[in-house]
């Protein structure tokens, strides 16, 4: 079943013009990574299936709803999450009160003990100021605070930026966890080792377009560098 | 003894200050708006009240109660009519916006109200005149009383609102980021309202004691924000307990400047307010050696 349809999506600052015409569907309990050179537009992308950016043309469909014109906070009512880029946490309010902000009335298995249990590094720190936490934990927060609004559709922009190695594996070890429980995830990752193991399918974009799609076991590893690169457009 | 009482009476005079200043630090803190309509919004406030107490006669407290509610209506729209959409055009519109709807206010006022002074002193009981002589030198007024006690549960009731209540954290988060709270389900627009809302009534509440403690006209407002604004500033933007207690500071520094001189008071409000500005802002560093320069060459003169 199709949870995501991104049709001929437009976006744009100004003048420039960050995702040109893209298309593509999510199916319900599907891992998706996009990948792409930085200012491929994945960013807005992302941000545009999560309502933070409004698109100039083209359309979002979830779960059968038109939700191009609706607000990021209505989204989230339906179950659309994302992690933004660069954590974006309320960094004056303590993990649990960034945790509890996020409570929704989206019924499901997630809430602050749940989350803690997934990111037991967190247990110890709730009840410190979200400025005050490393890297690693701040992005556990992000993701657990995502969680907290019981996500059908869970939105990941590069959540192991600026991480040490050890922590993304610890990250990615969390993560895990939660795509098996059937949850439908969409992530940006720039390590594409790390895309390829995690994911089913992958996007790869390019200046603003879909270049290349397809599953990741069935994609050789060239062949999703050429297209990241744009050494020689695949036909 | 007189020095005693010019401090116990300016923290009271503070504590009426502190209560103005409060809806003004909330606005800046969740929402960065200098609301410069909040003075004629307190105004306002007085009216209603004032409309209410001779309508009905009951006391100024009960009338109060009564207006409490139109006035939290009066915010949310004054948030979805106006300030929402300034907010969208950037940082100078919502002043510039704020300050049309102050003269907005303040010509409204006059054309159903006249110029005439009012006051709400009257209706307001044995509160307005009782006092309790302590020593000779040392008395202290049962307004004063009321009006700290007020500020301090004001102040108390906004504290556990923003620290304990989930609604708090939620504007706690929407202040912080606002973008990042819509994309975990927060809808700041309303979020916005209802900190207006409460900025609204309390801005009422700093009338109500205005037209207690002396009268108020329709032109009453301005200076009723410059002394509000002072607070803000000097507890610190954006900070609630720092608003108390600069509320207080600038209330103790009026009061010890009449001591100097009566035409003196509002002047040394106004200083302590500069010294402050000078500090804060990495003046003092610039500011200093110069006048420490000008007096060493007096000396040596």
């Amino acid at each position: 079943m199709t949870l995501v349809t991104v049709e001929s999506l437009d976006c744009r600052y100004g003048l420039l013009q960050a995702v040109r015409g893209v298309s593509f569907e999510i199916g319900q309990g599907e891992t998706v990574a996009l990948i792409g050179a930085n200012g491929a537009g994945k960013t807005t992308l992302m941000r545009a299936v999560a309502g933070a950016h409004r698109p100039h043309g083209g359309r979002v469909v979830f779960d059968g709803i038109d939700i191009t014109r609706i607000p990021a906070h209505r989204r989230v009512a339906l179950g659309i999450a994302l992690v933004p880029e660069g954590r974006r946490l309320f960094p004056g309010l303590t993990v649990e009160e960034n945790l509890r902000v996020a409570t929704s009335r989206r019924r499901g298995r997630w809430n602050v003990k749940s989350v803690l249990e997934v990111f037991p590094l967190l247990q110890p720190r709730r009840h410190v100021a979200a400025a005050n936490l490393s890297g690693g934990e701040q992005q556990a927060v992000a993701i657990g605070r995502a969680l907290m609004t019981n996500p059908r559709l869970l939105l990941l922009d590069e959540v192991s930026l600026g991480l040490a190695p050890v922590v993304v594996d610890a990250v990615y070890r969390s993560l895990t966890d939660v795509i098996r429980e059937g949850a439908t995830v969409l992530l940006v990752e720039q390590d594409l080792t790390r895309a390829l193991k995690v994911a089913g399918r992958v996007i790869c974009m390019l200046e603003g377009r879909v270049v290349l799609e397809g599953d990741a076991a069935s994609l050789d590893r060239d062949r999703v560098v050429r297209a990241y690169f744009g050494l020689k457009r695949p036909a | 003894m007189t020095l005693v009482n010019a401090v116990l009476q300016g923290i009271f005079l503070g504590a009426f200050y502190a209560v103005l200043a409060c809806g003004l630090s909330i606005m800046f803190g969740v929402m960065r708006i200098i609301n410069l309509a909040h003075g004629d919004v307190a105004v306002l406030g007085a009216y209603i009240v004032f409309v209410i107490v001779e309508h009905t006669g009951v006391s100024a407290f009960v009338a109060f109660a009564a207006a409490l509610p139109v006035m939290v209506v009066l915010g949310y729209i004054l948030q979805l009519t106006v300030l929402e959409r300034s907010l969208k055009a950037g940082i100078l519109t919502p002043l510039l916006a704020t300050f049309g709807l102050s003269i907005v206010i303040q010509n409204l006022l006059q054309l159903t109200f006249s110029p005439d002074v009012h006051s709400l002193g009257g209706s307001a009981g044995v509160v307005t005149t009782s006092s309790w002589q302590v020593t000779s030198g040392l008395s202290v007024s049962a307004l004063g009383i009321v009006v700290l006690a007020v500020a301090v549960l004001v102040f108390g009731a906004l504290q556990v609102f923003l620290s304990r209540t989930r609604a708090g954290w939620v504007m706690r988060a929407t202040a912080e980021d606002a973008d990042a709270a819509e994309l975990v389900g927060i809808d700041s627009r309303s979020v916005y309202a209802r900190a207006t809302a409460i900025a609204v009534a309390i801005a009422a509440l700093g009338g109500l004691f205005l037209g207690i403690r002396s009268v108020f006209d329709p032109v009453s407002g301005p200076t009723q924000l410059i002394f509000a604004f002072e607070a803000v500033v000097i507890g610190g933007m954006g900070s609630l307990w720092g608003t108390l207690f600069g509320g207080i500071a600038l209330g103790v520094a009026q009061t010890l400047g009449a001591q100097v001189h009566p035409q003196f008071a509002v002047m040394a409000g106004h200083l302590l307010f500069l010294a402050v500005l000078i500090v804060r802002f990495g003046g003092g560093r610039a500011v200093l050696p110069g006048v420490r320069r000008a007096l060493l060459l007096r000396t040596a003169r």
